[in-house]
């Protein structure tokens, strides 16, 4: 094909377009992390009547870059009796997982640049959903070898409590998941927003599904009310208590950018994805970027809020909160589903014409 | 298709090459001078008593294998979710029965105190 006159093979100008598309969205991911992580001190410090960061440009604007400068300039420092190699891989996996979690999800509908289709997403697959599945259970590897390898007991207890947290919210989190699958018929997230798209938001028939996926997503990124794993009064900062410079920012910004992938999700399952709320007016209606973003920081939003109004849980609570009222509710849901498909069937035309 | 995940592969190599880049970028500008001292591990100020490599609690262990049992509940449930609308009717009996048998071991698990933490 033909760009500014000079033929070029299709392959190649493909792999040119993904190595960018990478790129631009590892960048975009730690901007929207480092500004989320901005406006989240702000509002923390809004709801605790305190004046939060305004001293670094105007109104503290410049606060994350100058954190990421002085994350990169500060001493290393590695306990001499701690696994060096497992120490220093363990932020690794945690921020890569971040990452790569991320590469599925559609965040607008297909962008039209100088003749060429690009698809908004790194990779459509067929499987997306289990693959974001399986990226956050490995993800768990990153918080548990961080604990295990530092040799310190607070490290240690924090990423336990980390690993069985983790592991007893995927269950509900997976669970309240299926009520959507049953609903679309599929895993792919592109047809998913599809289904939305002709039959409605997944978040009326699925309310239940929702609040489980949304609790059960604060507890997967360690927030409170559930951030037991680093509760800073008990256990110091829990598994990165032996983490400075760049590999301490690492493990921040994989929570938050896991905090934004999470939301992503939730706007992508039940909120219409990339989809207007009014489709029917002319120009609102479009369906657009700005819409999935709008979307995920009013998520990211409720995300600060419960966090600037909860307590932290006990343990015992949380995993009894889990394993007895979570669980049962998320298979309440898969029941209540299945009365609706069987006896409503709702969106049946396109189940079928599949 | 599996030449939808190449992509996968490539992002894959972008952020692990950004993390190594990050941590190789990190030890390159900051200093680094270590002591006795600073390579203890932290204890509240105190100096470390033995080691963080003993023996954990048990209940740990346990939820780890009920985890492993509602894990694979889960992954039955995605596909047959998928399938779900084909055969409704015949479908939700299937996963009721198996739904049933599980929750033979839950309740067990329930009443033996397997979710208690004290």
């Amino acid at each position: 094909m033909n760009i500014l006159g000079i033929y070029i093979d299709r392959p190649i100008v493909d792999f040119v377009i993904l190595i960018i598309k990478c790129v631009v969205w590892i960048f975009a991911l730690l901007t929207t992390f480092a500004y989320i992580q901005l406006v989240e001190r702000w509002v923390i410090a809004k709801i605790q009547v305190r004046i939060g960061p305004n001293r670094t440009g105007p109104r503290g604007l410049f606060q994350p870059l100058a954190d990421a400068l002085k994350a990169l300039f500060k001493e290393e420092l590695i306990p001499t009796n701690a696994d060096k190699l497992v120490f220093v891989i363990a932020p690794m996996i945690s921020v890569a997982t971040a990452l790569l979690a991320f590469a599925v999800i559609p965040v607008s509908p297909p962008l039209n640049l100088f003749g060429l289709e690009i698809p908004m997403q790194i990779a459509n697959v067929n499987v997306a959903l289990l693959y974001l599945l399986a990226v956050g259970s490995v993800s768990v590897y990153g918080t548990v070898l961080a604990g295990w390898s530092s040799n310190n007991k607070y490290s240690l207890l924090g990423s336990l409590r980390a690993a069985a947290q983790l592991i007893s919210y995927e269950v509900t989190l997976g669970l309240a998941l299926v009520g959507v699958l049953m609903l679309t018929s599929t895993l792919n997230l592109n047809e998913i927003v599809d289904y939305q798209k002709n039959f409605g938001w997944i978040i009326l028939p699925q309310v239940l599904g929702f609040i489980l996926y949304i609790i059960a997503a604060i507890a997967e990124t360690n927030r409170l009310p559930f951030d037991l794993p680093e509760a800073e009064t008990e256990l110091v900062a829990g598994y990165y208590t032996e983490y400075s410079s760049i590999k301490f920012a690492f493990f921040f910004m994989a929570e938050y950018i896991n905090i934004i992938t999470v939301c992503a999700i939730a706007a992508t399952l039940f909120l219409g994805g990339y989809l207007s709320p009014l489709p029917f007016l002319p120009i609102v209606g479009e369906p657009g970027i700005w819409w999935f973003a709008l979307k995920v920081f009013i998520l990211i939003f409720v995300f600060m809020w419960i966090r600037g109004t909860f307590p932290r849980l006990r343990y015992d609570q949380l995993m009894n909160f889990t394993w007895k009222v979570m669980l049962p509710l998320a298979l309440l849901n898969v029941l209540i589903t299945a009365g609706i498909i069987i006896f409503f069937q709702p969106g049946a035309a396109q189940a079928f014409a599949r | 298709m599996p030449s939808d995940y190449f992509p996968l592969f490539i992002m894959l190599v972008v952020s692990v090459g950004f993390a190594a880049i990050g941590i190789g970028v990190s030890a390159l500008l900051g200093p680094r001078r270590p002591t006795a001292i600073k390579g203890q591990t932290y204890e509240s100020g105190m100096t470390a008593i033995g080691t963080a490599r003993r023996r954990v609690w048990i209940r740990y262990y346990l939820v780890a294998v009920i985890f492993i049992l509602f894990d694979i509940e889960i992954i039955f449930f995605y596909p047959w979710a998928v399938v779900f609308r084909m055969a409704a009717e015949f479908l939700f009996l299937e996963m009721a029965l198996f739904v049933a048998i599980l929750l033979v071991g839950y309740v067990y698990v329930w009443r033996k105190g397997g979710f208690d933490w004290y």
